[in-house]
């Protein structure tokens, strides 16, 4: 055993941790951070993503021990104290991104991420963005058009064709 | 997942040490091994983690030219940091998966393992690239082994990688939708002394140079050069995505996509 310490959602939070022990199940085991999901646990589906130092990461498949002194965000964190939607949540929530919402922490994660990186997507570019993430109930469409809203554009011609 | 001790060098040499021991193997970003170790495919001692060591990140230019990229460099860095200086590069190092997996991704991992369907090796052997490890440099030409094998000995570092920056280049990818690797995929490059155009994803054998394209787009680097050309399908993978014929055939497809986008 070895002893972790790392900044997660803004605070400063270690635990004993084995060297096999991934960042996933430090959130959700040691930290009780069960927002972020493990749907596949092998790097293909995106339910585990966070941010380590702005940058998205699939929890399922970084060892806890490598977040040593990093930056760690996850769902949890993406709201306002007071429970404030971040403007991608609010989307999704409003052009109903979801259906059983498994997949939804992950979305909203590499959502969050891409507009950090490129505010104004077009269509082609959020759908590129996101293959990293699967979803089995919305066939895409409604999380498309969340994130062009949440960018602030408009989702009248997303999937029209 | 087996157990094994872990170890987080923040020197090449403190890695090399830690390697030495029996049964050490290097992580770097871990997203072809944590899901071998998960399988318990792979089961090492000890997991050296390359991730500490700033000495084997980054991209820089050296003396003659040649984009140097530390073997510890993520594919989010590349796609970022090469795009001024080899935008053929960078923007295959863009299309990598998707972007978790370029976040912790790098160029030595991707190279050390060597998967038939990687996007680095076309890169690095249809750049003519040298491979830089903790003792010695290897050309892209003699690095490539066959599938999943190279020329670097148990415990060798791949630290940098230097590209020679050619007078055009681009790497053409036919994604597999569900894994993201390339179906196939061609790496066509033109230098002043002649055109290299290197292949992955379609051959038992790994990565390989197209030689009658090569010789075809050195006399003249055009779509037409190479508009009757075939790859031969023996020797091609054939599994439950494509045949044998339909890698060929893209084989061909891609080099002509690669040569018009550069014109
Ligand atoms: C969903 C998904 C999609 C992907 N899509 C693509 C794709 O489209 N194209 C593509 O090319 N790849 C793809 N990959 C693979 C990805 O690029 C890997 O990151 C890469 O193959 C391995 O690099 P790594 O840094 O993660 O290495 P690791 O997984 O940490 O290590 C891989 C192997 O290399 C060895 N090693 C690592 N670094 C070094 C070094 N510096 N010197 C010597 N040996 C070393 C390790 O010991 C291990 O044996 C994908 C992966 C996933 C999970
Ligand atoms: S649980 Fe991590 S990618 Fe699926
Ligand atoms: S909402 Fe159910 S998996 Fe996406």
């Amino acid at each position: 055993m070895a002893r972790v310490s790392m900044t997660v959602n803004g605070e400063q939070v270690s635990g004993e941790i084995e060297g096999r022990t991934l960042l996933v199940d430090f959130l959700r085991g040691t930290l009780g951070l069960t927002g972020t999901h493990v749907g596949c646990d092998t790097s293909q589906c995106g339910a585990c993503l966070v941010h380590v130092e702005d940058a998205p990461v699939k929890a399922c498949s970084m060892f806890a021990a490598e977040a040593e002194g990093l930056r760690v965000t996850t769902i949890e964190g993406v709201a306002g104290a007071d429970g404030t939607l971040s403007p991608v949540q609010k989307a999704f929530q409003d052009y109903h991104g979801l259906q059983c919402g498994f997949c939804t922490p992950g979305m909203v994660m590499a959502a969050t991420s891409l507009l950090e990186e490129n505010p104004k997507p077009t269509e082609a570019e959020v759908r590129q963005y996101l293959e990293g993430n699967l979803c089995r109930c919305t066939g895409y469409h409604n999380i498309v058009r969340a994130v062009m809203a949440a960018s602030g554009q408009d989702v009248g011609t997303v999937a029209a064709d | 997942m087996y157990e094994f001790e872990f170890a987080r060098p923040t020197t090449l040499a403190e890695a090399k040490a830690a390697l030495a021991e029996e049964d050490a193997q290097a992580l770097a970003g871990g997203q072809t091994l944590i899901p071998s170790l998960k399988a318990r495919l792979a089961m090492p001692s000890t997991l050296v983690s390359l991730s500490g060591i700033p000495e084997i990140k980054g991209v820089c230019i050296d003396d003659e030219g040649r984009v140097c990229i530390g073997g510890g460099t993520t594919h989010a860095t590349v796609a970022r940091e090469a795009a001024a200086h080899y935008p053929a590069l960078a923007s295959l190092a863009g299309r990598i998966g998707d972007p978790a997996v370029r976040s912790r991704g790098t160029i030595g991992g991707s190279l050390a393992n060597n998967d038939p369907s990687a996007c680095y090796p076309p890169a690095a052997l249809g750049s003519g690239a040298l491979i830089i490890t903790d003792s010695r440099e290897i050309a892209a030409d003699d690095f490539f082994a066959g599938m999943f094998e190279t020329a670097l000995e148990e415990g060798e570092i791949i630290t940098e990688v230097r590209f020679p920056v050619p007078e055009r280049a681009r790497y053409e990818k036919f994604a597999q939708p569900a894994s993201r690797f390339p179906l196939v995929a061609v790496f066509a490059a033109k230098y002043a002394d002649g055109a290299r155009v290197a292949v992955t994803g379609a051959s038992e054998e790994g990565v390989f140079r197209w030689t009658a394209a090569e010789e075809a787009l050195s006399s003249d680097w055009s779509v037409e050069a190479v508009e009757e050309l075939k790859a031969e399908a023996d020797g091609m993978i054939g599994d439950i995505h494509a045949s044998p014929e339909y890698r060929a055939h893209l084989i061909g497809v891609m080099t002509r996509r690669a040569v018009a986008a550069t014109l």
